[in-house]
């Protein structure tokens, strides 16, 4: 299965991952990397399988992102340490990762990619089974119609006008130039290029705060970056939630008006932030 | 063998044993495929037998690159029950914990889920553990070695499995619509097997019983 890479900067620059969330694809970096490579580090980001352009396959997982994860760095940086940012799902993998193998990572910023909400555990047992159950029966009805599913085809603005339900705070220009990089033109009209047998949202039996227990943990310097605007495909997160699980020597900051995409909210305040933190490349 | 499709992946249904009235489905463990012969506790069941190869297994379709959870497997018997109809589960081993999986997920379409002894039962930890991230050697052949890695850890906690079996016992007409023939029980087949509407009887018996 081919993944894609995308890089920016020099070749010879110490390497800064990227690595984004659900539905994105690295391409949504084409604004936030040049600053950073404009700093002196390489930056390397990847397509998770099914996104963007790397290829669609037969199942998606969390465990199989991880595992493709660890074939990019292996092919950039083999086993030699590398600094590494993380945006939302993207964040939540590169906190199993550091915590897998943290001989991987130099330093880690993770961008909005704290899972915390779990509509679990302030329902009763019965309400919860109810709440599987509907989702369950959503998810098992997409299954049935995926083997043939195609996405709708549309002008670039119908699919960025789609795009923006999901990212109401980005602009329509933005939004517009997402789909020239991250949709395909066909002749009867553009379509994102994401695996239409994905669906966001899901079950099982993952507890967003397993994350949280894998984070307390890890000893490289440790950058969380929590937002505070609600949009559908923020996590809710909010600084008292993960506080007591910081990494010792962790930094915790946050925004209160900004969203989740808030690397594309605010490319030159995140990357100044982020270059601090990483300090010099070299 | 009759092909069905899930996804992107082609689901090898066996007819093992023809004949009328509701279907027995065989759901196998991990790392097998469905068996050539009706299983002798299963040999009394009356109706027409079926055996599903799960996703990578027996003669159904090797994903590349791997991606396994026990919720895909959910939805090949999704797959086999749309076809089917209304079935009754006899599952070994893994098979047995998609069987529980899919008698909540369908109440009114799997009549009886029986969970038995077999390779894949135990499943992995139920609370975050340091993980072996692994790149396997793939040789293109059932059963797929990234089935056997992350389906031989997937999570399994024990409320989890006990939601399925509420929206089994709460949808299903049977009083009892699950039934652990298991002599092994890992902490999630403990907590199913003691939960109301399960019922603890023998493979055969169970299948009697679910035979109606």
């Amino acid at each position: 299965m081919g993944i894609a890479v995308n890089e920016w900067g020099s070749a010879t620059d110490p390497i800064l991952m990227l690595v984004h969330g659900g539905a994105d694809f690295s391409r949504t970096f084409d604004v936030f990397a040049p600053l950073l490579a404009d700093a002196g580090w390489r930056v390397v980001a990847w397509d998770h399988r099914g996104h963007g352009d790397s290829d669609h396959t037969h199942l998606y997982s969390f465990d199989a992102d991880l595992r493709d994860a660890v074939r990019v760095f292996e092919a950039v940086a083999g086993h030699d340490p590398v600094a590494v940012l993380g945006h939302s799902k993207g964040g939540a993998i590169m906190t199993s990762l550091a915590d897998a193998q943290p001989f991987r990572f130099k330093a880690f910023v993770n961008l909005d990619g704290i899972p915390y909400r779990r509509p679990g555990p302030d329902l009763a047992e019965h309400q919860r089974a109810e709440a599987l159950g509907t989702e369950l029966g959503g998810w098992l009805a997409h299954r049935r119609r995926t083997a043939d599913g195609v996405r709708k085809p549309g002008t670039i603005e119908e699919l960025a006008r789609r795009r923006g339900t999901m990212n109401p705070r980005l602009s329509t220009e933005w939004l517009e130039y997402l789909v020239t990089v991250g949709a395909r033109y066909d002749d009867d009209g553009w379509r994102w290029k994401l695996d239409p047998s994905m669906r966001m949202g899901g079950f099982g039996p993952w507890r967003p705060e397993w994350a949280l227990f894998r984070m307390a943990g890890l000893a490289i310097p440790f950058l969380g970056v929590l937002v505070g605007a609600e949009e559908p495909m923020g996590w809710g997160t909010r600084p008292r939630h993960v506080e007591q699980w910081m990494p010792r020597h962790g930094r915790l900051e946050y925004f209160e008006d900004l969203g989740h995409f808030i690397h594309i909210e605010q490319p030159q305040m995140v990357a100044d932030m982020v270059l601090e933190f990483l300090g010099d490349p070299a | 063998m009759i092909t069905l499709r899930h996804n992107r992946v082609e689901l090898a249904l066996h007819e093992i044993r023809s004949g009328a009235g509701r279907p027995l489905l065989l759901l196998h463990g991990l790392g097998e495929a469905s068996p050539d012969r009706v299983p002798s506790r299963a040999e009394a069941w009356a109706g027409p037998v079926y055996g599903l190869d799960f996703t990578g297994h027996g003669a159904s379709t090797l994903p590349v690159g791997g991606g396994y959870t026990a919720e895909i497997l959910l939805g090949d018997v999704d797959a086999a029950i749309n076809h089917l109809g209304e079935v009754t589960i006899y599952g070994r081993g893994l098979g047995g914990y998609i069987a529980l999986l899919a008698a909540g997920a369908a109440p009114d379409r799997v009549l009886g889920a029986v969970i038995a002894d077999g390779p894949g039962l135990t499943g992995g930890p139920t609370e975050p553990t340091s993980q072996a991230v692994v790149r396997l050697v793939d040789d293109r052949r059932t059963p797929d070695p990234y089935a056997l890695l992350e389906l031989g850890r997937d999570l399994r906690p024990a409320d989890y499995a006990l939601d399925f079996v509420r929206m089994a016992v709460t949808g299903s007409d049977l009083d009892e619509p699950i039934n652990v023939a298991a002599v092994f029980r890992p902490p999630w087949l403990a907590a199913v097997a003691a939960a109301p509407g399960v019922a603890g009887l023998d493979v055969p018996e169970a299948l009697n019983l679910y035979a109606g």
